[in-house]
């Protein structure tokens, strides 16, 4: 008894950090396409980063808040409501027994992240409670929430539920999530492969989001990028933001259910900083490519890591 | 005793790197790649956190809070030198009944025209084969097999399927391999098998391993539709 689904919205599943371990196996990642807000989400109501959450796409879910609870929603801004009144997200928002979540209008972004204090009651499939949608495995029965499914939230520290203080997220570590947003990438192994006139395409035009866009990756058109020669590769792993170039000259970055390995050319590698921004994008949205070196990526993921760091005391702190 | 000679290690991410140990699909590099990711898992560098296997490389995953690209070269690098490759063949022989062409098997035709062959002739390349599995990946169980011969080889699809359903037989290129779930794809698929290569509910979800020899077995559509209302 806990979170009721009266409406499931348009895609609504568990997702946490990933499933990690198993991919020698073949066993897919999975996990938030914005982790950001999801670990946000999670320290604002106590949780650990990697707890399960509500992954909420577009059009968001409409559930009955069963008992009372210590919630936090992060991410776009997807209008969320507690009995018609709208709530703020980045927070955390102490909910009574009774109550009813909705969603609204897409305002920004496209996905967010509901954490619950004491996280998701939800058997874990090797190692993580992810929602693996194709192989049909973790989650919530291995499948997207339907109407009447009940999700449990488990019984958190009573010294959270104590804390539901009036503070939130400062307004500097929250994303902005612009629909033509600048995504920063490094060179992909396979780049030397493509022609001149394809790199310095790939770095200078658009590039938009088609609807075959999923959480395995997003499908981009724009001009096409072509290979000096043709060359058949030998297939390799890849990572979430990996972006790789099929035989007909679109790129498709591939995301949190992206297959282990691949064998299409990738071009490019989007850094670890940058993937939440694609995660919010939207169909016909449009990005533009920028190339930093590998120092600058990984400066860049640790300073977010000392931010995410920082906000974690910060609240620790507070609750004392 | 073979060693590891040549390494290439470049970042896939900000979070991984490649390390290149060959640029054929063969024997030798497969083994080379064993020895690799057998003796990372056995010594693992402070911030590794996971490792993935292929044909010829070894992808290694690690937390860049704890060490940089920079390091994690510098320690792959001085790491070649003591690895000892394992000669032995302790492989396990593996059957897959297949039932080629028609429905199950769209894309057989454009595989024998691609080569100049006929289905038939297709066919008895394909199942007269001894097939190493190299590695498992692309999807939950999916073998990546070596030892398809140059005479079927074919293309992948220019643009990929949205949806090829669990158990199709493909071709890629030259490599051959058997989808374990719907996936979608790029390549050539000439056949299904009734057997099932995933099974989330095991403690080791995929049926095979690196290291299996296969050999694909020709069955009637009849004998299909029979093994699949069994295992139902």
């Amino acid at each position: 008894m806990s979170l009721k689904v009266l409406h499931p919205g348009l895609l609504t599943t568990l997702q946490d950090l990933g499933r990690y371990g198993f991919q020698k196996q073949g066993v897919i990642v999975s996990g938030a396409m914005d982790p950001f807000s999801l670990r946000i989400a999670n320290l604002l109501v106590g949780n650990k980063e990697e707890e399960a959450g509500l992954e909420i796409t577009m059009r968001g879910p409409t559930l009955l808040i069963q008992k009372n609870m210590l919630i936090s929603i992060c991410g776009g801004n997807l209008s969320p409501k507690i009995d018609g009144r709208s709530i703020e997200q980045w927070r955390p928002i102490d909910v009574k027994a009774g109550s009813m979540l909705e969603f609204g209008r897409c305002i920004s972004g496209c996905r967010t992240y509901l954490a619950a204090a004491g996280g998701l009651d939800v058997t874990e499939v090797m190692g993580s409670k992810s929602t693996y949608l194709r192989a049909g495995i973790g989650g919530f029965q291995g499948r997207a929430l339907k109407e009447n499914d009940v999700v449990k939230i488990n019984q958190p520290d009573s010294e959270v539920m104590n804390h539901a203080a009036k503070w939130f997220v400062s307004t500097t570590i929250i994303p902005r999530y612009d629909s033509n947003p600048i995504i920063r990438v490094i060179r992909g192994r396979e780049m030397k492969r493509f022609s001149d006139e394809s790199i310095k395409t790939f770095f200078s035009s658009e590039f938009q989001v088609t609807p075959q866009s999923d959480r395995m990756g997003y499908r981009l058109i724009g001009k096409n990028l072509k290979l000096s020669q043709p060359f058949e590769m030998i297939s390799e792993a890849v990572s979430f933001g990996t972006i790789q170039v099929p035989p007909d000259g679109n790129p498709i970055i591939l995301l949190a259910d992206r297959q282990t390995t691949g064998g299409y050319p990738k071009i490019a590698q989007i850094i670890s900083v940058d993937l939440p921004i694609i995660g919010q994008m939207q169909p016909a949205e449009k990005m533009r490519f920028k190339e930093v070196t590998i120092e600058e990526a990984q400066r860049l993921y640790i300073q977010r890591e000392q931010a995410i760091q920082q906000l974690k005391q910060g609240i620790s702190l507070k609750n004392l | 005793m073979e060693d590891i000679d040549r390494v290439e290690v470049c970042a896939l991410s900000d979070d991984a790197v490649i390390i290149e140990l060959g640029t054929v699909i063969n024997l030798e590099n497969h083994r080379k790649v064993k020895a690799l990711t057998s003796y990372l898992e056995k010594h693992p560098f402070q911030g590794m956190r996971e490792i993935i296997p292929a044909f010829t490389t070894v992808t290694v995953f690690y937390d860049p809070l704890q060490v940089s690209y920079a390091a994690v070269k510098s320690i792959i690098k001085k790491m070649v030198c003591c690895i000892e490759i394992n000669s032995q063949d302790q492989s396990r022989r593996i059957e897959i009944s297949v039932c080629y062409g028609g429905e199950l098997g769209p894309d057989l035709e454009y595989v024998a025209k691609h080569n100049g062959l006929t289905v038939e002739e297709v066919i008895h390349i394909h199942s007269s084969g001894e097939y190493l599995v190299y590695m498992i990946g692309f999807a939950p169980g999916f073998p990546y097999l070596g030892g398809m011969s140059k005479r079927i080889a074919a293309p992948r699809r220019s643009s990929p399927r949205l949806v090829i359903p669990t158990g199709s037989v493909g071709i890629a290129g030259n490599q051959t391999g058997v989808y374990p779930i719907e996936t979608p794809g790029g390549w050539q698929l000439i056949g299904r098998t009734p057997l099932r290569l995933f099974r989330p509910e095991e403690k080791n979800p995929s049926l095979l391993q690196s290291g299996d020899v296969i050999k694909f077995k020709p069955i009637s559509k009849e004998e299909y539709d029979s093994w699949k209302e069994e295992n139902v």
